[in-house]
């Protein structure tokens, strides 16, 4: 294999030591197709194989300075192999024709230990993919010192501000292809840019972050310069007692909560009976004004036109004006459900089935400060942390705020107000929701990133308070 | 192996490194696991490669390569040399590392029985048996187990001369029962829940807890939640079970002690710590009987935090944490032990893998086991609750507030348990928590729990830590909030 980081510069006369490029696909289809010729001969019937290459780069700052900056470069390939009604997965980082041998060797291994799985279905065909741009080369060859100057610049904000900066300016790129024993062949790649930024003014802090596919999109020093304005606004925390509030929740804080829903509309997660849309599809369980979609090939979101098993894709309309109506499903949860594959299944074998990895919140057209301005008493809520399940069928979560919560009093954010702790149900959330922003890419820290608007919501439960 | 480390250390040193160390990681993983009676998942992994740290201009660089020829490591070298320039750009102070002596050593974790070695279909059979034995239970309606096993070979070699080989072998395995009944879903786990217990141990682990014997238990106690007693809400007296006290302390001992938290260095993400450095000696963490200690050691068991050496090349070592109840000490590194006056790095520097940089991390974090008998701290309760294996944790981000809840609950009246109750939660502020605490077990019930699943740093890291924990009593701890709706 050739090396995959440059030397030297470049005739712009920019510094390329450290820009991290990716194989030509012809090289992870050369992989692929070694490994299905080398599998052809071990009495493997049928095999897929998954090559997946990242190379990412972080710049982590604190006490405004770097202090970690980091950068990898790594290539899996995986290897399922069918033989008798069994299968397994064997994965190595090593592609020399002796390791690869060698992984096949033990997936087999694997699949020859267990019982047969009579409802294990033949590998699919090929299939046709819907095209999606998301590899944006400004990302690509972003190098390590323009991270660094790009991070210089928000520390000494912080600085002038007699504040405190930390965060990250992170910035990767990645492949994959899927192929099997039937011929089909899927591949993907897309680039991806990240600032996530927190200022503290001693005793409070406050956060704004950044995901895009284009480091174009990403204004570094804009949300510094949000983040350092919330910060001085939260240092005199007010302390309120613990009870139900109007709230606004910012998208970030939107994002973190509704995030934990994603699971429940797996198909597998309802033939598990874990799931709280049981007993609950088809009817009314939200507000009129939600409506979520599953949709991988919206402009605001990432990800691979194709599932696990290289099915492609469908967008599927999970909730429909309140009513929960349809759910994802793999290729074996549908036909045991008697319906077609949505494309949402994982890498097999797995227990977990499918679920939905692109939702899409509906939207409305109030703006945060339209939402400030209608609130007579109510929070503000930058963030949320540490977000826990307290009860799967009622959807209830546990958590905190974080990084800036405000008092809104007749129209006006009025004072910084101490964190809180909520117990609250993410489906009676969604009942109460009074007003939503445009739906935008939010990114937070403790769902993966989707398009969900800011949202005002009535009666929030918060249970307790801390200390700052 | 180390011809290579030698070539990355040399390319390090002629680009200008005025420090470097890399790490060479070869992990094994295997993942088995049934749901429903059927296989679900059953997959082996490996991965090997070289990550470099080098100081150059006074300032960080990391890389990471899977290209494990002289030419890749070369190239690696040179990568983190360059990163480390570039972070130059935006330092505030040369980093300052405390001294460490060099060494060469080889060590390895003991195991009794190599699960790798051992016929995959008895490991499934027993998995598929334990899924059958719950499955038998009227009103279970899922049934899952699992078995995960890792080695994992690391070659250390550093600039100031230490070649340090370890190799680990850790052993994972667990059962849980779901039981959904008209509004409701109850889960049972043995022996703890999210995957059960972990160590440093070979297959012996899976053979000494009997997951089989107890199958049978576990589905029923699933079932039975739904007609069990809400967990009132008041403030009272609570025991906890030592796998959730060992959370417990995870959360509000382990990590408000890592030092890069409280210096500010996590406090985009994992958050800071209200152990500021004045702390230090004067703040009553717990009552008397409360002493913790982060001891790394293999004596103090085979725990996840056991180790030779951390991931920066010094000996594991113990470090008192809390002393009789006072504040004693934080987990630190090279580059953090001289900020508050240590000479030596008390060797936490932890990685996930071979393209990870070490961070701080916990090691095993352990409450001293004291001398109570846990039928005579039943007999000594009048009024309280018992709480078994998590269902949920969550704390601030400082560490001061935290809420749990628990699989089960079990009422104690009058020196003696009687009913079980669902949904039971507790809450409170660390240091308050701490110092409620009037008993703990002795060492007959004490056991070093795995938390296999500890996710710090940026990109994320997932560890493994250890923490000792015998039951233990708590007196005037908020019960029941998080199920009030108010």
């Amino acid at each position: 294999m050739s090396s995959t980081h440059k030397s030297g510069k470049s005739s712009a006369g920019k510094s390329t030591s450290s820009v991290a490029q990716l194989f030509p696909e012809r090289e992870l289809r050369r992989i692929i197709d070694t490994v299905l010729r080398l599998a052809k001969s071990t009495g493997a019937e049928e095999t897929e194989v998954h090559v997946d290459e990242t190379a990412n780069s972080l710049t982590r700052f604190a006490n405004n300075a770097i202090h970690q900056n980091v950068a990898e470069h790594g290539l899996n390939v995986s290897i399922r192999t069918v033989v008798d009604s069994r299968t397994a997965r064997a994965t190595t980082n090593r592609i020399d024709e002796d390791s690869l041998r060698a992984a096949i060797a033990a997936s087999l291994s694997l699949a020859h230990s267990q019982p047969k799985d009579p409802h294990l279905l033949p590998l699919p065909g090929k299939q046709r993919y819907r095209k999606v741009k998301r590899f944006v080369n400004a990302t690509a060859a972003l190098t390590p010192e323009e991270r660094a100057r790009a991070v210089r610049r928000p520390c000494d904000l912080a600085i002038q501000n007699g504040q405190v900066a930390a965060g990250i300016f992170a910035s990767g790129l990645q492949q994959s292809a899927l192929g099997n024993s039937r011929g089909l062949f899927a591949s993907y790649r897309e680039t991806h840019a990240e600032f996530s930024i927190t200022m503290q003014e001693n005793p409070a802090a406050s956060w704004a972050k950044a995901n895009a596919a284009s480091v174009r999109e990403i204004d570094p020093q804009k949300l510094a310069q949000r983040a350092s304005e919330k910060a001085h606004l939260a240092v005199n925390a007010r302390e309120l007692p613990p009870g139900r509030y109007t709230v606004i929740l910012e998208p970030s804080a939107v994002l973190d909560l509704v995030g934990f829903l994603f699971y429940d509309f797996a198909a597998t997660a309802l033939q598990d009976k874990r799931s709280c849309l049981n007993d609950r599809m088809g009817k009314r369980l939200f507000g009129k004004n939600i409506s979520i979609t599953d949709d991988a090939y919206h402009p605001l979101q990432l990800g691979a036109p194709f599932d696990g098993e290289g099915m492609p894709r469908e967008r599927v309309v999970l909730v429909d004006r309140g009513v929960p109506k349809n759910l994802v499903y793999a290729r074996s949860t549908a036909k045991s459900a008697r319906k077609k594959p949505t494309g949402h299944g994982f890498a097999l074998p797995n227990e977990y089935g499918e679920a939905p990895m692109n939702l899409v919140f509906a939207g409305g057209d109030s703006s945060l400060e339209n939402m400030i301005a209608s609130t007579d008493r109510g929070l503000l809520v930058t963030r949320l942390w540490y977000i826990r399940e307290v009860d799967p069928y009622e959807k209830a979560m546990t958590g905190m705020t974080r990084d800036g919560l405000f008092l809104v009093e007749k129209g006006k954010v009025t004072t910084a107000v101490r964190n809180f702790r909520f117990n609250q149900s993410i489906l009676e959330m969604l009942r109460n929701v009074e007003l939503l922003g445009p739906a935008v890419r939010a990114t937070g820290e403790e769902a993966f990133e989707m398009v969900v608007p800011a949202m005002k919501v009535r009666d929030f439960h918060f249970s307790e308070v801390t200390k700052f | 192996m180390w011809d290579l480390c030698t070539n990355a250390l040399d390319t390090a040193r002629l680009r200008g490194a005025t420090y470097a160390d890399v790490r060479m990681m070869h992990l094994r993983q295997r993942d088995l696991t049934t749901k429903n009676g059927q296989v679900g998942t059953l997959a082996q992994s490996e991965s090997i490669g070289m990550g470099v740290r080098a100081l150059a201009n006074g300032a960080w660089g990391f890389a990471s390569t899977d290209r494990l020829t002289r030419e890749g490591v070369s190239a690696c070298a040179a990568q983190a040399i360059s990163i480390a320039k570039a972070s130059a750009i935006a330092k505030r102070g040369d980093v300052v590392m405390v001294d460490e002596a060099a060494y060469v050593d080889s060590w390895q974790s003991p195991f009794r029985k190599d699960p790798f070695e051992l016929p995959l279909e008895n490991q499934l059979a027993l998995l598929l048996a334990s899924d059958a034995e719950m499955r038998r239970v009227k009103g279970v309606t899922l049934t899952e187990t699992g078995m995960q096993f890792r080695k994992i070979d690391s070659w250390f070699a550093s600039s100031i001369g230490s070649r340090i080989h370890q190799r680990k072998m850790i052993t994972g395995c667990g059962i849980a029962a779901t039981s959904f009944q008209g509004e409701e879903i109850q889960k049972r786990s043995y022996p703890n829940s999210f995957g059960g217990q972990h160590a440093l141990e070979g297959y012996e682990l899976v053979e000494s807890l009997e997951m089989l014997k107890h199958a049978t238990r576990v589905g029923e106690e699933a079932a039975a939640l739904h007609s069990a007693a809400q967990c009132p809400e008041k403030t009272g007296t609570l025991i906890l079970g030592g796998s959730q006290l060992g959370l417990q302390i995870h959360e509000s001992v382990g990590h408000p002690i890592e030092l890069d938290r409280v210096l500010g260095q996590e406090a985009n993400f994992a958050g800071t710590s209200f152990l500021t450095l004045d702390q230090l000696n004067k703040l009553r963490y717990g009552s008397d009987i409360v002493n913790v200690v982060a001891d790394a050691r293999l004596e103090h068991g085979p725990g996840l935090g056991t180790f030779a050496y951390d991931d920066e090349g010094v000996p594991a070592q113990c470090t008192d944490i809390i002393k009789d109840g006072q504040f004693r000490g934080y987990l630190s590194n090279r580059e953090t032990a001289h900020l508050i006056g240590l000479e030596r790095s008390s060797g936490t520097m932890r990685t996930e893998s071979w393209n990870r940089l070490p961070i701080i991390r916990m090691t095993n974090i352990s409450l001293n086991p004291g001398t109570w008998d846990f039928d005579n701290l039943i007999a000594d309760t009048d009024d309280g609750i018992l709480m078994e294996t998590n269902r949920s944790w969550s704390i601030d981000d400082r560490r001061y507030q935290f809420q749990f809840s628990t699989e089960v609950g079990w009422e104690i009246k009058g020196g003696k348990k009687t009913r079980m109750l669902k949904n039971p939660s507790y809450s409170g502020i660390t240091t308050e928590f701490w110092n409620s605490c009037d008993a703990i077990c002795s060492r007959n019930h004490w056991t070093l729990w795995g938390t296999p699943n500890c996710g710090k740093g940026q990109p994320m890291q997932t560890m493994g830590t250890g923490h000792g924990a015998a039951p233990s009593r708590f007196r005037n701890v908020k019960i029941g909030s998080a199920f009030s709706n108010q």
